[in-house]
Protein backbone atom coordinates (compact mmCIF):
# COMPACT_ATOMS: atom_id res chain seq x y z
CA UNK A 1 0.00 0.00 0.00
CA UNK A 2 2.03 3.12 -1.39
CA UNK A 3 -0.56 5.37 0.85
CA UNK A 4 1.10 4.34 4.09
CA UNK A 5 4.32 5.58 3.60
CA UNK A 6 2.73 8.88 4.15
CA UNK A 7 2.90 8.68 7.63
CA UNK A 8 6.56 7.71 7.69
CA UNK A 9 6.67 11.33 5.66
CA UNK A 10 4.83 13.37 7.25
CA UNK A 11 5.72 11.94 10.92
CA UNK A 12 9.50 12.65 9.77
CA UNK A 13 8.72 16.06 9.15
CA UNK A 14 6.87 16.28 12.42
CA UNK A 15 9.67 15.29 14.58
CA UNK A 16 12.29 17.89 12.41
CA UNK A 17 10.13 20.49 13.29
CA UNK A 18 9.27 19.60 16.75
CA UNK A 19 12.90 19.50 16.79
CA UNK A 20 13.29 22.98 15.61
CA UNK A 21 10.77 24.18 18.28
CA UNK A 22 12.61 22.70 20.97
CA UNK A 23 15.63 24.61 19.80
CA UNK A 24 13.50 27.62 19.48
CA UNK A 25 11.99 27.18 23.00
CA UNK A 26 15.60 26.82 24.43
CA UNK A 27 16.92 29.88 22.46
CA UNK A 28 14.17 31.82 23.98
CA UNK A 29 14.57 30.91 27.43
CA UNK A 30 18.34 31.76 27.30
CA UNK A 31 17.95 34.98 25.23
CA UNK A 32 18.70 37.41 28.41
CA UNK A 33 21.19 34.84 29.74
CA UNK A 34 24.79 36.85 30.66
CA UNK A 35 27.87 35.42 30.16
CA UNK A 36 29.12 32.88 33.03
CA UNK A 37 33.04 33.33 34.57
CA UNK A 38 34.22 31.69 31.17
CA UNK A 39 33.31 34.86 29.14
CA UNK A 40 31.68 32.13 27.47
CA UNK A 41 27.61 33.21 26.45
CA UNK A 42 24.50 31.13 25.19
CA UNK A 43 24.94 30.62 21.56
CA UNK A 44 21.97 30.86 19.58
CA UNK A 45 21.15 27.35 17.81
CA UNK A 46 19.40 26.65 14.45
CA UNK A 47 18.46 22.94 13.04
CA UNK A 48 20.13 22.61 9.36
CA UNK A 49 16.89 20.31 7.65
CA UNK A 50 17.69 17.48 4.89
CA UNK A 51 15.64 15.54 2.04
CA UNK A 52 16.45 11.80 3.30
CA UNK A 53 14.68 9.40 0.49
CA UNK A 54 12.37 7.02 1.98
CA UNK A 55 12.33 3.66 -0.40
CA UNK A 56 10.04 4.64 -3.06
CA UNK A 57 11.19 7.54 -5.14
CA UNK A 58 8.09 9.82 -4.72
CA UNK A 59 8.56 10.06 -0.81
CA UNK A 60 11.18 11.90 0.57
CA UNK A 61 11.32 12.74 4.11
CA UNK A 62 13.37 15.28 6.33
CA UNK A 63 15.71 14.86 9.08
CA UNK A 64 17.55 17.03 11.17
CA UNK A 65 21.09 17.06 9.68
CA UNK A 66 22.98 19.13 12.27
CA UNK A 67 22.25 21.78 14.76
CA UNK A 68 25.05 25.13 14.38
CA UNK A 69 25.46 27.85 16.81
CA UNK A 70 25.50 31.24 15.81
CA UNK A 71 28.81 32.77 15.27
CA UNK A 72 27.50 36.69 16.10
CA UNK A 73 28.98 38.75 18.97
CA UNK A 74 26.66 38.79 21.69
CA UNK A 75 24.92 41.82 23.17
CA UNK A 76 26.72 44.22 25.14
CA UNK A 77 24.84 46.02 27.28
CA UNK A 78 26.70 48.91 30.19
CA UNK A 79 25.72 47.70 33.41
CA UNK A 80 28.52 48.50 35.64
CA UNK A 81 26.58 47.28 38.49
CA UNK A 82 26.16 44.09 37.41
CA UNK A 83 28.07 41.66 38.93
CA UNK A 84 28.84 39.69 35.73
CA UNK A 85 30.22 43.20 34.02
CA UNK A 86 33.82 43.48 32.87
CA UNK A 87 36.44 45.77 33.53
CA UNK A 88 34.99 48.60 31.27
CA UNK A 89 31.68 47.97 32.62
CA UNK A 90 29.97 46.05 29.94
CA UNK A 91 27.72 42.72 30.42
CA UNK A 92 27.75 40.17 27.37
CA UNK A 93 23.87 38.84 26.98
CA UNK A 94 23.55 35.70 24.34
CA UNK A 95 23.60 36.48 20.86
CA UNK A 96 20.01 35.27 20.21
CA UNK A 97 17.58 37.56 18.43
CA UNK A 98 14.01 37.57 19.44
CA UNK A 99 12.27 38.60 16.87
CA UNK A 100 14.01 35.92 14.71
CA UNK A 101 13.07 33.34 17.26
CA UNK A 102 9.46 34.78 17.28
CA UNK A 103 8.89 34.07 13.30
CA UNK A 104 11.20 30.59 13.38
CA UNK A 105 8.50 29.48 16.18
CA UNK A 106 5.51 30.69 13.94
CA UNK A 107 7.00 28.98 10.72
CA UNK A 108 7.21 26.17 12.97
CA UNK A 109 4.46 25.15 14.13
CA UNK A 110 2.40 26.23 10.84
CA UNK A 111 4.88 23.38 9.05
CA UNK A 112 3.79 21.04 12.01
CA UNK A 113 0.35 21.27 11.19
CA UNK A 114 0.25 21.44 7.93
CA UNK A 115 1.83 17.75 8.33
CA UNK A 116 -1.22 16.96 10.74
CA UNK A 117 -3.31 18.03 8.37
CA UNK A 118 -1.74 15.60 5.70
CA UNK A 119 -1.52 12.63 7.75
CA UNK A 120 -5.63 13.09 8.79
CA UNK A 121 -6.38 13.46 5.32
CA UNK A 122 -4.35 10.25 4.39
CA UNK A 123 -6.03 8.64 7.34
CA UNK A 124 -9.42 8.82 6.07
CA UNK A 125 -8.46 8.48 2.67
CA UNK A 126 -7.01 4.71 3.69
CA UNK A 127 -10.37 4.20 6.11
CA UNK A 128 -12.18 5.01 2.93
CA UNK A 129 -10.00 2.43 0.69
CA UNK A 130 -10.96 -0.53 3.60
CA UNK A 131 -14.53 -0.40 2.49
CA UNK A 132 -14.22 -0.51 -0.57
CA UNK A 133 -17.41 -3.01 -2.06
CA UNK A 134 -19.39 -2.78 0.67
CA UNK B 1 -16.32 -13.26 -20.22
CA UNK B 2 -15.82 -12.14 -16.59
CA UNK B 3 -12.51 -9.92 -18.66
CA UNK B 4 -15.67 -7.86 -19.86
CA UNK B 5 -16.96 -6.92 -16.27
CA UNK B 6 -13.77 -6.21 -14.57
CA UNK B 7 -12.87 -4.55 -17.53
CA UNK B 8 -13.69 -0.95 -16.46
CA UNK B 9 -12.64 -1.84 -12.66
CA UNK B 10 -9.19 -2.15 -14.03
CA UNK B 11 -9.43 1.19 -15.24
CA UNK B 12 -10.48 2.79 -12.08
CA UNK B 13 -7.82 0.78 -10.41
CA UNK B 14 -5.07 2.24 -12.35
CA UNK B 15 -6.75 5.81 -11.25
CA UNK B 16 -6.76 4.86 -8.03
CA UNK B 17 -3.20 4.08 -7.63
CA UNK B 18 -1.51 7.02 -9.79
CA UNK B 19 -4.09 9.26 -7.20
CA UNK B 20 -2.64 7.30 -3.90
CA UNK B 21 1.38 8.35 -5.92
CA UNK B 22 0.15 11.39 -6.20
CA UNK B 23 -0.94 12.46 -2.80
CA UNK B 24 2.31 10.95 -1.76
CA UNK B 25 4.52 13.13 -3.87
CA UNK B 26 2.23 15.95 -2.68
CA UNK B 27 2.70 14.78 0.56
CA UNK B 28 6.85 14.54 0.77
CA UNK B 29 6.32 18.08 -1.26
CA UNK B 30 4.82 19.58 1.87
CA UNK B 31 6.97 17.46 4.19
CA UNK B 32 9.82 19.37 2.81
CA UNK B 33 8.55 22.51 2.86
CA UNK B 34 11.51 23.96 4.68
CA UNK B 35 13.96 22.17 3.69
CA UNK B 36 16.74 23.93 1.72
CA UNK B 37 17.44 23.57 -1.72
CA UNK B 38 14.75 20.86 -2.05
CA UNK B 39 13.23 20.76 -5.36
CA UNK B 40 9.13 20.28 -5.95
CA UNK B 41 8.31 16.83 -8.17
CA UNK B 42 4.73 15.98 -8.95
CA UNK B 43 3.45 14.56 -12.42
CA UNK B 44 1.11 15.78 -14.82
CA UNK B 45 -2.15 12.76 -13.66
CA UNK B 46 -4.25 12.83 -17.42
CA UNK B 47 -0.59 11.68 -19.55
CA UNK B 48 0.32 9.56 -16.45
CA UNK B 49 -3.52 7.51 -16.82
CA UNK B 50 -3.53 7.35 -20.76
CA UNK B 51 -0.18 6.58 -20.76
CA UNK B 52 -0.92 3.44 -18.26
CA UNK B 53 -4.26 2.51 -19.82
CA UNK B 54 -2.42 2.47 -23.32
CA UNK B 55 0.37 0.24 -22.40
CA UNK B 56 -1.00 -1.54 -18.97
CA UNK B 57 2.94 -1.07 -18.36
CA UNK B 58 3.69 2.02 -16.55
CA UNK B 59 6.65 4.26 -18.56
CA UNK B 60 8.52 7.51 -17.35
CA UNK B 61 5.42 9.92 -16.78
CA UNK B 62 5.48 13.51 -18.90
CA UNK B 63 7.94 16.05 -17.40
CA UNK B 64 5.93 18.68 -16.36
CA UNK B 65 9.49 21.10 -16.24
CA UNK B 66 9.09 21.47 -20.16
CA UNK B 67 6.49 24.43 -21.03
CA UNK B 68 6.63 24.01 -25.06
CA UNK B 69 5.70 20.93 -26.92
CA UNK B 70 8.91 21.67 -28.73
CA UNK B 71 11.45 21.97 -25.79
CA UNK B 72 13.87 19.00 -24.89
CA UNK B 73 12.86 17.37 -22.05
CA UNK B 74 14.80 17.14 -19.34
CA UNK B 75 16.69 13.41 -18.23
CA UNK B 76 13.88 11.85 -15.33
CA UNK B 77 16.05 12.64 -12.31
CA UNK B 78 17.72 9.75 -9.84
CA UNK B 79 17.20 10.07 -6.23
CA UNK B 80 18.86 7.69 -3.90
CA UNK B 81 19.52 4.32 -5.29
CA UNK B 82 16.45 3.95 -6.90
CA UNK B 83 16.24 3.46 -10.79
CA UNK B 84 14.93 6.44 -13.41
CA UNK B 85 12.48 8.27 -11.67
CA UNK B 86 9.19 8.92 -13.01
CA UNK B 87 8.73 12.41 -11.76
CA UNK B 88 9.07 14.99 -12.83
CA UNK B 89 9.24 18.68 -11.23
CA UNK B 90 7.12 21.44 -10.65
CA UNK B 91 7.15 25.03 -12.27
CA UNK B 92 8.91 27.76 -9.73
CA UNK B 93 6.09 29.99 -8.75
CA UNK B 94 8.19 32.72 -5.93
CA UNK B 95 11.81 31.91 -5.86
CA UNK B 96 13.15 31.77 -2.13
CA UNK B 97 16.87 32.44 -0.62
CA UNK B 98 17.26 28.46 0.07
CA UNK B 99 16.20 27.40 -3.52
CA UNK B 100 13.69 25.71 -2.16
CA UNK B 101 10.76 25.30 -5.15
CA UNK B 102 7.66 24.20 -3.21
CA UNK B 103 4.99 26.77 -3.22
CA UNK B 104 2.70 25.87 -0.28
CA UNK B 105 -0.98 26.69 -1.63
CA UNK B 106 -0.13 25.38 -4.34
CA UNK B 107 0.68 22.40 -2.64
CA UNK B 108 -2.12 22.41 -0.19
CA UNK B 109 -4.90 22.72 -3.11
CA UNK B 110 -3.68 19.86 -4.95
CA UNK B 111 -3.32 17.95 -1.99
CA UNK B 112 -7.26 18.65 -1.22
CA UNK B 113 -8.59 18.18 -5.21
CA UNK B 114 -6.53 14.91 -5.33
CA UNK B 115 -8.17 13.82 -2.35
CA UNK B 116 -11.26 14.52 -3.65
CA UNK B 117 -10.49 13.04 -7.26
CA UNK B 118 -8.96 9.39 -4.79
CA UNK B 119 -12.42 9.66 -3.12
CA UNK B 120 -14.44 10.17 -6.63
CA UNK B 121 -12.95 7.18 -8.02
CA UNK B 122 -13.61 4.92 -4.52
CA UNK B 123 -17.26 6.21 -5.43
CA UNK B 124 -16.96 4.60 -9.18
CA UNK B 125 -15.38 1.57 -7.91
CA UNK B 126 -18.15 0.55 -5.22
CA UNK B 127 -20.73 1.90 -8.13
CA UNK B 128 -19.25 -0.56 -10.44
CA UNK B 129 -19.26 -3.53 -7.75
CA UNK B 130 -23.02 -2.84 -6.66
CA UNK B 131 -23.80 -2.82 -10.32
CA UNK B 132 -22.11 -6.03 -11.37
CA UNK B 133 -23.66 -7.68 -8.41
CA UNK B 134 -27.22 -6.54 -9.29
CA UNK B 135 -26.42 -7.68 -12.69
CA UNK B 136 -25.31 -11.49 -11.09
CA UNK B 137 -28.44 -11.84 -8.77
CA UNK B 138 -30.75 -10.58 -11.36
CA UNK B 139 -33.27 -8.99 -8.44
Amino acid sequence: MSMFSIFNVSGSAISAQSQRLNTVASNLANVDAVAGPDGQSYKARQVVFQTTPMGADSSAGVRVSAIQESNLPGRRIHDPSHPSADAEGYVTHSNVNAVEEMVNMISASRSYQNNVEVMNTAKTLLLKTLQMGQ
Amino acid sequence: MLDKMTNRLDFHGNALLLRAERQRAIASNIANADTPGYVARDFKFADALREVSEAQNPGPMRLQSATDPRHIPLPAAKTGSGSDSALGYSLQTSPSMDNNTVDMDRERAAFVDNAVRYEATLRFINGNAKTMLSAIQGQ
